[in-house]
């Protein structure tokens, strides 16, 4: 009734704040996000594999809808996937922040004041020693050098030690969620200023320019490029060669490239590169990748008119065991000055290719992989191909709805070995003069990336230490040990045979586990230093070991 | 190029170690079994193997008369305790077998011994084995042990069992003959990278272990009244939760290094460092899932019963990653091969 609306708004925003940032709400929206990941390892997804999606929806249509619709299929992309690690991210630095803040503040701090009751402590020990209790101090000050002390004398005239060690594991801590940050940040940028492209290449000295979007057989990039500002540089590819195991298990599949990048543009020198898997090139800032080969057959044709013409189309591997390989050869009819009657004359050439050829029948198909006894199975279609300005033409295949429709027919079905040859009615020959092989390259350019692994090792460094390393106190209370002559202990310690009590009280601040390894150990070196009054010589840090 | 004789010799070593395992794992039982129940009281005041073996099988007075054909001079330790011992020495010498079949195997391929499922499976199983060794011999040492030594040796049992479980899982379904390895794993990243994996694995496996068992000694430790058979007998519930802890905090750089190592793998190998593989996902989903054990630890209210359960779900995700992605799911990582 007395809060105005302004003020609880205020309160409102602020216990929406406190609880965002607090560990619970962390710990659930971890949670969640692991939660939320799963679809995206289970079912299939658009961006990974188009097929498996397609299959899918074939399979279960009304549920494929479903799942399509929030997004299923599209996880990593998805509205609520994002909310959520938006949501984790703000509740990270809403938590990093004032706990920067106050690391900054305890590095400043002295250690706290030793407890009155040591007993209490998680570890705690105590004993006498032999040593007076400036002996003491001076050892205890010595054992605890790399420890953050401060000293302090009661009335009384007992000593106070207390110690404090392992500040890093907050820095570590720190550094590492940082860098999920980083991480964060440096990954979303890569993802705006990205581009990936592929280009098949033949391998016969064939190139690629990386000079425009147009040259790409596909394109995929970031929001920020627009195509116009690519990385330049060139490669062709001369040599392409894979080897086989027995079995057909590839063994290792090579391209013998050249490229030239930055000033090499202008004055044409070449460098070359061994292109393997596992072994990209790293040019211009792009990384040029071997991902796919397959085969060309190569076919001549000679039109009645007498003229030639020899066409290298890559073909597609239907199955990557045994290479065999489907495709289209299409052919223009030269001479024809009559557009219409050239566009009712073309030729493709259809069918399959096998490099080791195995028939049943007249039935192709491939034994092996390798390139031992190729042999092509094709129809020869004429008719209408409409290659001029189809853009969604297929370079694999003719479109099925012209064969459908009578605009192209099938004038020939033959199995032709590297040099035979087909003669039409028309007196057209078509001949498969041999094979090439093509490879696939592809072109990444990810300007973050290595920011990216920056922050990854940050990642590991940052949770290394903060996991390894323990925040852990000590505390001593070294009393004069009473003679019963009713001196004062001043006397008493500096009579200095008179010995000392120690007490001893240990805390770890942060998890308790694998403290009292290190507490026992101290204190047996603490208590035992009477057992060999040794510690006024210099530089033995522990001059008696208990047991 | 692959030599079939050190390959059979693999094989054979494999399957011995198997057979020397699930012997280790019935003595660590019977030790288990023949051991004390100490009831709830705080392990740290028990006087070190003072109580052992009481509940055993009864031992003969040293003066009851000459056994025939014995040449043990010494008065016998208690059965329980002298089958701890056994289990242990039978272990050693199962992790040997077991080493050599896999180094055998690599030497037999000319490669590194992890190269499909069953190479990677069985060095799993190595890997949780020794760290049991590792964890049996630091807490011998020293007065510092938090628990007794044969109380904590009959834990073995539980964890050659599920070792045991994953060992034959992958000598019979998911077994491979040797054979070389496919052009995108040959990197001298298979070497960082997968034994990262493996490493984190094992040892995940371990830690797992300890928080289901620490889940069962905390259900006998809240009903004193009704006890577990188990429960009972098991160390002390901080005793398990701290094993499960130490051991994921000891590999979760790790796991983490060994993810970041299989990104730059991807880079070089796939053409991008991140790709949103299943293979990839399911291990960062794991590595989410060990964050939110490692926050529920600092997080009061989920300390003890829920910081096991989710540390149990992380193993899940971790053996769901390593059987259900590589076989059913298709993506980069499935050429691991069967
Ligand atoms: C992006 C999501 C996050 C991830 C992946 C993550 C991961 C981790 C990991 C792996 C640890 C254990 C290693 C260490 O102690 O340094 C940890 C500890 C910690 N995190 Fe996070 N964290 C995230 C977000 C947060 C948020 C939002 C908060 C604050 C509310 C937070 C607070 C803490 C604290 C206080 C610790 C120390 C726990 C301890 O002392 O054992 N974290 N985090």
């Amino acid at each position: 009734m007395n809060t105005s609306a302004p003020r609880r708004v205020l309160a409102f925003l602020r216990n929406t704040w406190r609880g965002l940032t607090s560990m619970r709400t962390a710990l659930v929206l971890l949670f969640l996000l692991a939660l939320a990941a799963l679809p995206g390892a289970l079912l299939p997804q658009w961006s990974l594999n188009r097929q498996n999606v397609e299959t899918f929806y074939d399979n279960h249509p009304t549920w494929a809808k479903v799942l399509d619709s929030i997004g299923a299929f599209n996880v990593f992309s998805s509205v609520w996937f994002a909310a959520i690690y938006v949501l984790l991210f703000v509740s990270l630095i809403g938590c990093l922040v004032p706990r920067s803040a106050e690391y900054l503040r305890q590095l400043r701090a002295r250690p706290v004041r030793t407890p009155r009751n040591l007993e209490r402590m998680p570890h705690h020990a105590a004993g006498t020693v032999s040593l007076s209790p400036d002996e003491m101090s001076d050892f205890a000050r010595r054992r605890l050098r790399r420890w953050r002390v401060a000293e302090n004398t009661e009335q009384d005239g007992t000593r106070t030690f207390s110690a404090e060690r392992g500040y890093l594991r907050e820095a570590g801590n720190l550094v590492f969620h940082f860098a999920l940050v980083g991480l964060l940040i440096t990954v979303g940028g890569d993802q705006l200023m990205r581009y990936e492209g592929q280009v098949v290449v033949q391998a016969d000295g064939s190139g690629f320019c990386n000079s425009g979007t147009y040259n790409y057989d596909s394109f995929d990039a970031g929001l920020t490029v627009d195509g116009t500002n690519l990385s330049p540089f060139c490669v062709r590819l001369n040599d392409f060669d894979v080897r086989y195991l027995h079995s057909g298990q590839p063994e290792r599949f090579h391209a013998d490239i050249e490229y030239q990048s930055g000033e090499a543009l202008d004055n044409g020198n070449w460098k070359s590169h061994d292109l393997r898997v596992n072994n990209p090139l790293r040019t211009a800032g792009d990384r040029i990748y071997l991902t796919g080969n397959g085969y060309t057959p190569i076919f001549t044709v000679t039109f009645p008119d007498g003229t030639q013409r020899t066409k290298k189309t890559q073909w597609q591997p239907v199955d990557t065991t045994t290479m065999l390989s489907q495709g289209a050869t299409k052919f223009d009819r030269p001479g024809m000055s009559n557009e219409q009657r050239r566009h009712n004359n073309q030729l493709a050439i259809t069918g399959l290719f096998a490099p080791t050829a195995s028939l049943d029948g007249k039935v192709l198909s491939s034994r092996f992989p390798a390139l031992r006894d190729p042999m092509v199975a094709v129809d020869v279609l004429k008719g209408k191909l409409g290659l001029a300005g189809d853009t969604g033409q297929s370079i694999f295949s003719v479109d099925q709805s012209l064969i459908d429709s009578g605009e192209l027919n099938r004038v020939a079905r033959e199995n032709l070995a590297v040099g035979e040859t087909i003669r039409l009615d028309d007196g057209t020959t078509i001949r498969f003069d041999g094979v090439q092989r093509w490879a696939n390259l592809q072109i990444s350019h990810n300007p973050f990336q290595r920011y990216v692994l920056v922050f990854a090792i940050a990642v590991v460094i940052g949770l290394g230490a903060s996991l390894s390393i323990k925040r852990r106190r000590i505390w001593l209370r070294i009393k004069p040990l009473a003679d019963g002559s009713g001196h004062t202990d001043e006397n008493a310690s500096a009579a200095g045979g008179g010995g000392a009590s120690v007490e001893i009280g240990g805390l770890a601040r942060t998890d308790q586990a694998g403290y009292g390894e290190e507490f026992t150990k101290l204190t047996d070196e603490l208590l035992g230093s009477g057992a060999e009054p040794t510690a006024g010589s210099s530089g033995t840090d522990s001059p008696g070991r208990s047991s | 190029m692959v030599n079939q004789t050190l390959s059979d010799l693999s094989d054979m070593a494999f399957a011995t170690s198997v057979v020397i395992y699930i012997l280790a794992m019935l003595l660590y039982f019977a030790e288990f079994a023949s051991g004390k129940a100490t009831g709830n009281a705080a392990e740290n005041a028990e006087p070190a193997r003072a109580t052992v073996g009481a509940g055993g099988v009864a031992t003969k007075e040293p003066g009851s008369g000459p056994v025939v054909g014995r040449l043990e001079p010494e008065p016998r330790k208690p059965w329980s305790e002298r089958f701890g011992g056994m289990a242990v020495a039978v272990t050693v010498l199962g992790v040997l077998v077991h080493a050599f079949s896999l180094v055998i195997r690599g030497v037999a391929v000319g490669r590194v011994p992890w190269g499909n499922m069953y190479e990677f499976g069985s060095a799993i199983c190595l890997v949780a084995v020794v760290a049991w060794l590792v964890v049996l011999y630091r807490q011998s040492r020293a007065v510092r042990k938090p628990t007794t030594a044969p109380k904590l040796r009959g834990l073995g049992g539980f964890v050659l069992l599920p070792a045991t479980l994953l060992l034959f899982l992958s000598g019979t379904a998911l077994y491979a003959t040797a054979s070389q390895l496919q052009p995108a794993l040959r990197s001298y990243w298979i070497w960082i990278h997968v034994s990262a994996a493996i490493v984190s694995t094992g040892v995940l496996m371990f830690a797992g272990v300890a928080s289901v068992l620490f889940l069962v000694r905390l259900r006998s430790e809240n009903n004193p009244t009704d006890p577990g058979r188990i429960g009972e007998r098991l160390p002390s519930s901080q005793v398990l939760d701290r094993f499960a802890y130490r051991a994921t905090v000891l590999i979760m750089p790790v796991w983490t290094f060994a993810i970041i190592a299989g990104a730059m793998w991807a880079e070089a190998a796939w053409g991008r460092f991140w790709g949103w593989d299943p293979k990839e996902t399911c291990s960062l989903i794991a590595w989410i899932v060990y964050a939110a054990y490692l926050h529920a630890r600092a997080t009061s209210g989920w300390r003890g019963t829920r910081a096991a359960w989710i540390n149990i779900f992380g193993l899940a995700v971790m053996i769901f990653n390593l059987f259900f992605i590589n076989i059913v799911i298709s993506g980069l990582h499935s050429y691991a091969g069967l």
